[in-house]
């Protein structure tokens, strides 16, 4: 048995230390891990992802299209290119706020949101749209949308994992300085219906 | 022994000091650099690491270190190796007397690379031994093992990992501390008849090195890093041989019910011939899975053309593999099941609505695009020719700045544009150079054009870091992966010594002063540098934003047309700057013309 997970967003969103904690929750928790990550180029603004693999009987650290049981989106347009990665009846967790690159004000493709979350919600079978700008606004911060993320991914139960071990690994791997808004930010998914 | 959660550069870097290295060079390049770094960051004692001025100098300073009998590691990409390919050819004929592992990191994709080069063919070029890995646990105990071969047969050996192991994570077991090795280099001995290249003595080596290659594919046969997985069912008259990362794409497709003989190379080179025999006793076709060039097809075509073997050997030069780009789960399961008669699983077309494109692009704030921008300005209309080089500042090529007309390798820039200057003297002629490539390969091109009577403007955007691969010290900063600080080394001060008489050094973020600056330096007759001086956004962190006053603009979207600063956005027909990514740096209060900007502090 084994899951796995596909972060995604832009460089810069915070999707690498997301997978490090759920690597870290797991491997507490006894279980093996593999993962992969984009570093380099597309760092600068590109889209990025991460794959997570946890469980047994996994042999690549990347995930084939048509076998993630879980979508982590930063960004709703990039839950929509790493859609192919979702299994049918997978599940989506998805922050709202699109961010939208200098290239569709300059003359390349646009944005176009509405088309984009209505696609995401007739294609997904289980979508959690998480209000990225009000979590933002609630807690104060917009630096700690990974971990409001991971609390609403772990809430969707397609992981085995609970907030618990997810908070335990943001004590071992987040700077003391950040701990007081993690620790808010995987509660706020809590208490959000 | 401890459990660790690693990703692959790191188990590298640690499988290196378990083995007592005692020195470590290298230059960054993705996707090798967190090995170098790491070491620093992990080791104890003595050990020796430095960032190179170039690929060249790491292998130099290595191969000394080797001679004098200490462990040596390289660190580089694969286009490292060609800078560095001309010691290295040579190191092979001279041998090493302490172990010399070669580090170099391939790119299929390429994903952050110019090009999709083997280093497994170069190993075949050089004649050095090298290792491939599958995965982070192999590549920490390859490392050592590498060290081992290396210092019993003398000879540099590669570890070549690819970007998907460097890159990515597992939990792996590692030595404590206290079991690494601890090895006192016995020192450099004197020996001409060694140390010092000749022809003669090159075709003395040569011979040796062909035999010892010879009764190293035979020793790799009986090497666990090279193994046979037995097949089953139906489909045990087929083989498939696999390398490094593919090998975990076939496992992953793999089922039990048709289970093709696997043969997996953890040593290209020497090829491990017998095995290869053994694999293809009884199977009427291989399906070679690799990533690169196809050595392993090769090789295996010229073991059944000299073992009389009918094995129809199939892959990347029958189109059964796709011939470039990086292998997938699911490239290699449409392979495989093409090859096995399953059914292919045929793509969907895709129902998804437009999708906005993401190129990476210069930070917002990032200096490089002022200084661009200075020169867009400056030469508005006329004939020029705007050579770029490898850095962030490629990305300068974007719409809407548009400023890198030619890119090629580090450093090339700079001669470039000379070569365009002496087809068409009438045009003018820049090279953009960021500052480590300038210390890395750009001094030389200076000279080149100085001495041999271009005409053309040397920009160096001067940005006190290696800023694409991570932000590495380089000789310019003044500090050292030991941890010193040290004197720098200008480049103000370099230019000035090869001859230049204009050398001067504006900050790209006071736009008018840059934009006469350049104007003024552009017309004066042969080679003269202007350095734009300020600091990466990424590490100088500054706090200040800039912000719009809605009621003051009047929506002419200058900033954002002219600038493509990821921070400015337009919404309800004004323009908007994100607080989160802005870093205040003026360069669009500069440029609106009714002054509705402000709020930023330039560095
Ligand atoms: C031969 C070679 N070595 C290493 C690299 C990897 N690399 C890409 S850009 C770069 C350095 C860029 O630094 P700098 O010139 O200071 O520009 P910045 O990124 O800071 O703008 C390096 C080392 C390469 N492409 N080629
Ligand atoms: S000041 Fe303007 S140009 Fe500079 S980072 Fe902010 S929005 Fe971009
Ligand atoms: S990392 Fe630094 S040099 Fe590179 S784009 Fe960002 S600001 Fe510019």
């Amino acid at each position: 048995m084994n899951v796995n997970i596909v972060l995604c967003g832009v460089g810069g969103q915070g999707t690498v230390l997301a997978s490090k904690l759920l690597a870290a929750a797991a491997m507490d928790r006894g279980l093996p891990v593999k993962t992969a990550e984009t570093i380099g180029m597309a760092q600068r603004g590109g889209s990025v992802f991460s794959h997570v693999r946890i469980g047994e009987g996994v042999s690549s650290p990347l995930i084939g299209r048509g076998r993630a049981d879980l979508i982590i989106a930063f960004e709703p347009a990039e839950a929509v290119r790493q859609l192919p990665f979702l299994k049918p009846e997978g599940t989506v967790v998805v922050a709202t706020r699109p961010i939208v690159p200098a290239s569709a004000l300059t003359g390349g493709p646009a944005y176009e949101l509405d088309a984009i979350m209505t696609y995401l919600e007739d294609k997904v079978e289980h979508l959690v749209l998480v209000d990225a700008d009000a979590a933002a606004r609630d807690l104060g911060s917009s630096k700690c949308l990974n971990v409001v993320l991971l609390g609403a991914a772990v809430r969707s139960g397609v992981l085995s994992l609970t907030t618990e071990d997810v908070a335990k690994a943001i004590k071992r791997l987040v700077p003391e300085r950040f701990q007081d808004l993690n620790a808010r930010a995987l509660a706020y998914a809590e208490c959000e219906p | 022994m401890h459990t660790e959660f690693l990703m692959g550069n790191e188990a590298i870097a640690l499988g290196a000091l378990a083995a007592g290295v005692n020195v470590v060079a290298g230059y960054p390049g993705t996707p090798s650099t967190e090995v170098l770094e790491t070491v620093a960051k992990r080791k104890e004692g003595n050990v020796y690491v430095e960032w190179s001025v170039n690929e060249k100098a790491a292998m130099e300073v290595a191969a000394g270190a080797a001679y004098a009998g200490a462990r040596a590691l390289v660190t580089c990409k694969q286009v490292g190796l060609n800078v560095a390919s001309d010691p290295l050819m040579s190191l092979e004929y001279l041998g090493v007397k302490g172990g010399m592992v070669v580090l170099v990191a391939d790119d299929p994709g390429p994903i952050s690379s110019q090009t999709e080069q083997d280093t497994r063919t170069f190993a075949q070029f050089s004649k050095v031994p090298c290792l491939d890995p599958s995965g982070v646990q192999e590549a920490y105990e390859m490392v050592q093992e590498a060290f081992e071969l290396s210092e019993r047969i003398g000879s540099p050996v590669f570890l070549r990992p690819t970007t998907r192991v460097d890159h990515g994570y597992e939990a792996i077991e590692v030595a404590e501390q206290d079991e690494w090795l601890v090895r006192q280099p016995e020192g450099f001995v004197k020996d001409s008849s060694r140390w010092v290249i000749f022809p003669r003595l090159s075709v003395v080596n040569h011979a040796k090195i062909e035999a010892r290659n010879a009764s190293l594919s035979d020793e790799f046969s009986a090497s666990p890093r090279n193994f046979v997985l037995p097949g089953a069912g139906e489909c045990a008259r087929k083989g498939i041989a696999t390398h490094g990362i593919s090998y975990t794409y076939v496992s992953d497709n793999l089922d039990e019910a048709c289970l093709p003989r696997v043969l997996r190379v953890g040593t290209p080179f020497p090829f491990p011939e017998r095995l290869a025999v053994e694999f293809l006793q009884g199977l009427d076709e291989v399906l070679c899975v690799e990533e690169l060039d196809p050595v392993i097809e090769r090789a295996l075509i010229a073991v059944c053309g000299r073992h009389g073997l009918t094995t129809k050997i199939r892959g990347k030069l029958t189109g059964d593999v796709q011939p470039s780009g990086e292998n997938t789960v699911e490239s290699v399961g449409e392979a495989i099941a093409r090859f096995l008669g399953k059914e292919v699983p045929q793509p969907q077309p895709s129902d998804a609505p437009q999708l906005p494109v993401r190129p990476p692009v210069l930070c917002a704030g990032c200096p490089h695009r002022a200084s661009f921008y200075a020169v867009k300005k400056a030469m508005g209309k006329r004939k020029t020719i705007y050579c770029g080089d490898i850095g962030c500042y490629t990305l300068g090529n974007a719409q809407p700045l548009d400023m890198v007309d030619t890119c090629l390798c580090m450093g090339a820039g700079i001669n470039i544009a000379q070569g365009v200057f002496h087809v068409e003297p009438d045009t003018a002629c820049f090279a953009f150079v960021g500052d480590s490539t300038f210390f890395a390969s750009g001094i030389t091109g200076v000279v080149n054009a100085f001495y041999n009577q271009a005409n053309l403007t040397v920009v160096i955007l001067d940005n006190s870091t290696t800023a694409m691969t991570g932000h590495q010290p380089h000789p310019g900063t003044g500090r050292t992966m030991m941890g010193e600080v040290v004197q720098k080394v200008s480049i103000e001060a370099i230019l000035r010594a090869i001859g230049l008489t204009t050398v001067e050094t504006v900050n790209p973020l006071d736009h008018e002063l840059a934009v006469e600056t350049v104007r003024r330096v552009a017309d004066e007759p042969g080679v003269k540098a202007i350095i734009f001086k300020s600091p990466c956004v990424v590490l100088a962190r500054p706090q200040a934003t800039s912000k719009v006053d809605a009621s003051a603009c009047i929506g002419c979207q200058r900033c954002i047309r002219e600038l493509g600063c990821p921070a400015l956005a337009l919404r309800d027909g004004k323009a908007v700057i994100d607080e989160t990514q802005c870093s205040g740096c003026t360069l669009c209060e500069q440029v609106c013309p009714v002054g509705a900007i402000s709020g930023g502090e330039r560095l």
